[in-house]
């Protein structure tokens, strides 16, 4: 399928594509990877007039560890995030992630900015932004705003970055805690496919194996992706002992209210939640006690 | 109202190519309708299936996922440009007709293209690691065995080649 007519520019730097975004407004649509947008097009599902490409921009590319994140461009592609030994040490969750998301072709281009302001509800990278509470910096040709994760994702596919914004860049934070341990895992039809259920978490320990920090969460059972920071919290002062765990995990999965689609019932999404919320704490909490 | 044209100048298997295109020109229908270079594939045409698989500045990605004017100033390989420079067929392709790494051939343009920038990057990769590289490649007919066969042949030649 050939995508509909539309008119292109290609933005030499953040300022230009702000104002091309401002200039368009509503028309207009920023091109990341596309990976998700091309097909879109393709199905006539979107029919923007103009096509803002940002991938020329070499200053949204970039990776910036700071003090207690970090930054990085909201153009960089997903293969560079995965070879990226010194982030996948400091943000492990990104490249176990990252191994679920798509295929060697698609994460050439696929882009960690394109992923978040894409939204999907099953998508890795937006559920990793949401348990680990991301900073999204948007600018407009008038200024700069950085949100939370949390008030970031709106809905399925739809975020709160307006017409006239650019997601610029993204702060991940990073756990400071020396023994900090991370799992990513979910279930999908054929790998590289969008998951039916996926989980994620990262989990603390002091020398003991004592859990002093905890944050998990789900995604594809919701229209956005699911953190539960209160019930992390209950993890803390624990050894996740199996019955903590269960208990934990039947709780979370409790709240959720997934829909029925081909792929799998509401029930069935709901069980997988509670397995694979079991499953991730339990591994990132091998994960944390491991490290010495 | 006629779409506007957008001049593009292209590094497609070492030779520059230039033209006018309508920005919704696909990266693979330009090569294979504007370019006559028809070896690249239109399989799903919307991400899935692998068949138009080409490198972009030597990584490989599926070129119906890319505008034509979008790889202005960039380099393009593809399964016409992994032929030997006498036309002859390289040591991969010479590969998967050894190890009959295909039957239909509709898969094997995007399957080439993804094998050569995994020997390119990783040149004894190992059973698992081509399984990777080939994963987002469809093929109906193979059942994928000898093509994983086929590249795993290739990667033992070259290694002898080389030694």
């Amino acid at each position: 399928m050939k995508s509909p007519p539309f008119e292109y520019a290609r933005a030499a730097s953040v300022e230009e594509a702000c104002a091309l975004l401002s200039q368009h407004g509503d028309d207009a649509k920023v091109i990341a990877g596309g990976q998700s947008l091309v097909p879109m097009m393709a199905f006539r599902l979107l029919r923007p007039a103009w096509l803002i490409d940002i991938n020329e921009i070499a200053a949204l590319k970039f990776v910036a560890p700071q003090a207690d994140a970090v930054r990085m461009g909201a153009c960089t592609r997903q293969c560079d995030i995965q070879r990226d030994d010194a982030l996948a040490a400091s943000v492990p969750l990104l490249r176990q992630a990252l191994a679920h998301v798509g295929h060697v072709q698609t994460r050439n281009r696929g882009t960690a900015g394109g992923s978040l302001v894409h939204a999907d509800p099953s998508a890795e990278l937006p559920l990793v932004a949401q348990i680990l509470e991301a900073r999204m910096t948007l600018r407009t040709k008038s200024g700069t705003r950085t949100l939370a994760a949390a008030d970031f994702f709106e809905d399925a596919m739809t975020t709160s970055v307006a017409h006239d914004e650019c997601l610029t860049d993204i702060a991940w934070p990073v756990w400071r805690d020396r023994k900090t341990g991370s799992a990513f895992t979910e279930i999908s039809r054929r790998h590289g496919d969008f998951a039916i259920v996926a989980a994620a978490a990262q989990v603390a320990v002091d020398d003991d194996g004592t859990c002093t920090r905890a944050a998990f969460g789900v995604g594809g059972v919701a229209p956005i992706p699911t953190a539960f920071p209160a019930l992390a919290q209950r993890l803390v002062g624990t050894h996740l002992e199996k019955e903590t765990l269960r208990e934990v995990a039947h709780d979370a999965a409790a709240t959720l209210e997934p829909g029925t689609d081909t792929h799998a019932s509401a029930d069935y999404r709901r069980h997988l939640a509670g397995v694979l919320i079991t499953r991730v704490l339990q591994s990132a909490y091998d994960d944390a006690r491991s490290v010495r | 109202m006629s779409e506007a044209l957008y001049p593009i100048a292209i590094d497609v298997n070492g030779v520059t190519r230039t033209g006018h295109v309508t920005a919704r020109t696909s990266l693979v229908d330009w090569l294979r309708e504007h370019q006559n270079l028809t070896g690249t594939h239109i399989g799903c045409e919307h991400g899935i299936c692998g068949a138009c698989s080409v490198m972009l500045d030597g990584a490989p990605v599926r070129s119906c996922l890319m505008y034509a004017v979008q790889a202005d100033g960039h380099r393009v390989t593809t399964v016409e440009g992994l032929t030997q420079p006498d036309g002859q067929l390289s040591i991969l392709q010479d590969s998967f007709c050894e190890a009959h790494g295909l039957q239909c051939g509709y898969c094997t343009p995007g399957m080439l293209i993804a094998a050569q920038a995994l020997l390119d990057a990783n040149p004894r990769p190992t059973e698992d690691e081509i399984r990777d590289a080939i994963g987002g490649n469809l093929c109906r007919c193979t059942g994928y065995q000898q093509i994983v066969e086929a590249i795993a042949l290739a990667a033992e030649r070259i290694a002898g080649a080389t030694r």
